[in-house]
Formats: C-alpha cells, structure tokens, sequence
C-alpha cells in the first residue's frame, strides 16, 4: 500500500471564491458568498455551522455533484467537474444499497479488480471496522451503528485520499455517536486521508477536527476558523477543549450556558 | 331456521372468546368466526326472504361439489389461468423494460407518460368489442384484454419505483463509477424491484378481475363463460354463486403466489417501514 502519511504542506483541496444561488420562484437564493478555504493533504477539517447554511453545499461542489455559480473547487489542482472514486462521499446511513448484502456493498467500488484482489481489501476494511461475521448480512438486519460502519467500509475500500463526510453520525444515537468518532480518528490516523467533514454538533467538531471552519447562517460565510491544536486522544474536560467549545459557541452567536 | 341462529350464535361466541386469546391464535379464529358467522346470516337471510331462485349456503356447497366433479369446471379454469398467464407475463415483459427506460430517461418520459396516461383509464372492458373484431371469440382476444389491463399498472408503476430511486443512492453509484448498463443491473433494477413487485401483483388481481368480465361477454370458454352460461342454462343460480366462490379462492392463491416474490432477501427491505 502506498505511504499515504500526511504533508500537511501541501494543498489537497482548494475552494476559491465558491459562491451558489439556487433558482427559486421569487428571487435567486444566496446560499454561498464567496467561500475560501484550503485544505491540506491528510488534514481532518470540519465544516461547521446552523442548519441551512450552506455546508453540505459546499461539500457537494467539493466531491463533484453541484456546480459553483462563481468560484471553483480544485483537487490535487485539477479543477472538480464529476465526482470521482478516489474521492469518496460518506453519506448518512441510508447511502448504502438495502439491496445487497454487506460483502456486495463493501466491494462496489472495487469491483473491476481481480476476485482475490476484491477478497483481501474487502477483508480488511471489514475488518478494520469491525464488521466481521456480517459480510452476507442485509443493511435491513443491522443497527444504525452498523451500517454506518458499512458505508464507512465501502469509501476505505477504494483507498480513497479526500472523504467528504455530509454528517455520517447524524442518524445515530449520542454513545454509538461517540464510539463512531473514536473508530473515525482511529481509521484516519491509519490511514490519513483528508477528511472533510460536515456538521452541526459543536461537540463533534472539537472531538475530531484539526480546522473548524465555522460557516454562518443563510447565506454561507466563513465566520472564522478555529484551529484545535490538541493531540488525539482528546481530552474532553481539559481546559483547551473548554476553550475551543467556547470559541464556536461564541462564533455561532448561541448561548452555551443553560 | 333453528340450525342456522344457533351457528349464528356459536360463531358469535366464538367472535367474542377470540378476542380475548393470544394474537396469534386470533389471526386465524376471528377471520374464522366472522366467516361463519357470515354464511349463518346469509342462511337466515335466504329463509326470511323465501327465494327458491337465490341459493342457501347448503344448496350452494352442494353445487360447489357437482361442479368439483363435473369435467368441463377443470376446462373452464384451465382457459382461464392460460390466458391470464400469457397475457400477464407479456405484459411483464414489455412493461419492466419499458417503464425502466421511461423512469429513466426524462425525454422519453416527457414523450410518453401523457399517452401511457391517457390510455390507462380506458377501462379493458371497453377494448373487448375491438379484442373480438382482431382475434375473434378465443383465446387471442382473451390473452390480448389480460395484456391490456396487466401492462398499465405494470409500466405506471415501474416508471413511478424508477423515479423514486433516492437521490443518496444515485450519487453513491456516480460517485463509484457506477454507469451505462451496470448502472441499471446493479442500481436501478434492485432499487426499482419491490415497488415492480407490487405492481405485478395489482396487476395480476386486476388481469384476474378482467379476465372474468371478458369470458362473460366475449368467449366460450372459462370461469366468466361458466357464470353466463350457469344462468342462461335454467337459472342455476347455485352455479353461479359455486364458480363466482372458486373465482375468489383461485383469486388467493394467485395472490399468494406472486407474494413469494417479496420474500427474497434482495427486495424485503422495500417492504419494512422507514
């Protein structure tokens, strides 16, 4: 396998003046204004913000499905125009097939490899999520936990180097949340792909991200970004995570005192 | 008289005890119960009024049995269920194939969802003048009115599972390379297939239906034949209401047939609720 070690040095993906109206019967929606981020190579980022803002937007341009009004989104500096399986989009849980079983999922974008090819990476990302004894299952015979692990499993299988993450965890109950995340920064410190990950949960954001990049409401601005400099595993009742939850609470103007 | 209001009043009972057993045993005696219960009035029914034309439940059985053993019922539903089965599966085959590519492609939906819509409320019955007129009295126009009435709900509702395929789903296939003719084996036919199901199986009851309506008007043969000529041959109302009996029973088991097909591990998440 190749040495996919971050160089943090180096630009993976690049957003330039990203701007998108959407087309509705009145006038056209500002969803966008002028978006501006670089995200290094092995970087965990995440794009945070209020519902409605804009952040999956941002990262459906990125991973090639929407089209910018004005901008551009450059990957390696190769202008983004489809998506692509070297970049792989990590849906909610829903984004696996019902229709096939875990094995069949997990192996769909490895398909034109060779059999015993497909037998080893399939057996491994299984394995590096824990789904062992589960490869003839179907999606409808696992928990919510579970199939995220398969949609997490399908994108490591292409060994992708950028995962666009549209809020995995969102349809999960808080403790398989919090095992999910610790599984994620496992994986991504194995593995170190650039993860660009969306989300509304404070707490989510300062668990996992590297760069917080805070998104304000309607239409999307970067508010700042906030950088979380502690080593994982985190800490969540140290001063420094306290800190940093604060640092958003104030940027997306809610109160964090109840 | 006596006989009846005392199963009336078991079958009552038995109504009321069920209720209060265990959910699994009540699937099958509170259907049963009501069942008998039904037949109780519609025996007592047939006494108040003194019909000697309407047939009781005894004199039906009785008529139920001389069919079971006459030759000509097994005719008669044998030229039912062929024509029912050839005009259904060629309207399978034409309408999964032709509703994919109109689900699929919005050109060709633009194209021919307003033709496929206007003549999908014309009714097959109304076609049997014009079946006649092209395969005469037989087979032909009974296979051509089941194609009929089977190929509508067939090509509406694989175009509408088509349609539907979410939007998640779409983009994981794009997103994996997925495109061409194995975007349609690998996404588009499984993500299509249980709502196809459920088409196939309105269309079967509604070719089931039909094929009756058509036999009674236009052919010589089967259990809609059978029905018309029961009446027309002295009245025999017990024939009558014996055939339109096995036409529902028959109707079941076709039923149950065609919902083996949802059973399949590939399609039964289609069928649990979200």
């Amino acid at each position: 396998m190749t040495d996919k070690r971050s160089n943090p040095g180096r630009p993976k993906v690049v957003l330039e003046g990203l701007t998108k109206t959407f087309e509705t019967k009145g006038d056209p929606l500002l969803v966008l204004d002028n978006i501006d981020l670089t995200v290094g190579e092995g970087e965990f980022v995440c794009l945070l913000g209020p519902s409605g803002c804009g952040k999956s937007t941002v990262l459906n341009i990125a991973g090639g499905f929407e089209a910018p009004t004005n901008g551009s989104a450059h990957i390696d500096g190769e202008p983004v125009t489809a998506p692509d399986p070297r970049r792989v989009f990590v849906f909610q849980e829903y984004g696996i097939f019902p229709w096939a079983s875990v094995w069949d999922n997990v192996v769909l974008g490895i398909r034109n490899l060779s059999r015993d090819r497909q037998h080893e990476i399939a057996k491994e990302v299984i394995d590096l999520v824990g789904l062992n004894g589960f490869e003839q299952s179907y999606p409808m015979e696992l928990s919510g936990g579970m199939k995220q692990r398969v949609e997490v499993a399908r994108a490591l299988a292409v060994s992708p180097d950028v995962l666009f993450m549209d809020e995995p965890f969102g349809a999960l109950d808080s403790l398989t949340r919090l095992t999910m995340r610790a599984e994620l920064i496992r994986i991504w410190e194995e593995r170190r792909p650039t993860i660009l990950f969306v989300t509304h949960d404070v707490d989510e954001a300062v668990q996992l991200a590297e760069r917080v990049v805070v998104l304000s409401a309607r239409p999307g601005r970067i508010a700042d970004i906030v950088t979380v400099d502690l080593p994982h595993p985190r800490d969540l009742g140290s001063a420094e995570y306290g800190r940093a939850k604060n640092r958003l609470y104030e940027l997306l103007g809610v109160s964090h005192k109840i | 008289m006596i006989t009846a209001v005392l199963v009336l009043l078991l079958a009552c009972g038995g109504l009321y005890f069920g209720l209060r057993t265990s959910t699994r045993t009540q699937e099958w005696a509170l259907p049963s119960a009501l069942a008998i219960a039904l037949v109780a009035i519609w025996d007592l029914i047939c006494r108040a009024v003194g019909s000697d034309v309407f047939p009781t439940p005894f004199v039906t059985w009785l008529a139920f049995i001389e069919l079971l053993e006459s030759k000509r019922l097994w005719g008669d539903v044998v030229a039912s269920l062929f024509r029912v089965t050839w005009g259904f599966f060629l309207a399978a085959g034409v309408g999964i194939p032709l509703g994919l590519v109109i689900g699929w492609s919005t050109r060709t939906f633009r194209a021919m969802n307003p033709i496929v819509q206007g003549l999908r409320p014309i009714s097959p019955i109304a076609w049997i003048p014009i079946a006649i007129l092209w395969f005469g009295i037989g087979d032909g126009a009974g296979i051509f009115l089941i194609f009929l009435s089977s190929f509508f709900p067939i090509t509406v509702g694989t175009t509408a599972a088509v349609r539907n395929i979410s939007l998640v789903h779409q983009r994981s296939a794009r997103n994996f390379g997925v495109r061409g003719l194995e975007l349609f084996r690998r996404v588009v036919l499984p993500a299509a297939m249980p709502q196809i199901i459920t088409s196939l199986r309105i269309a079967l009851g509604v070719a089931w239906l039909v094929i009756v309506a058509a036999e009674m008007v236009g052919m010589d043969s089967g259990l809609g034949y059978l029905i018309n000529d029961a009446r027309n041959a002295g009245s025999r109302y017990d024939l009558v209401v014996a055939t339109m009996i096995l036409i529902g029973l028959i109707g079941i088991v076709l039923d149950l047939l065609i919902r083996r097909l949802e059973r399949f591990d590939e399609v039964r998440w289609g069928y649990v609720q979200r």
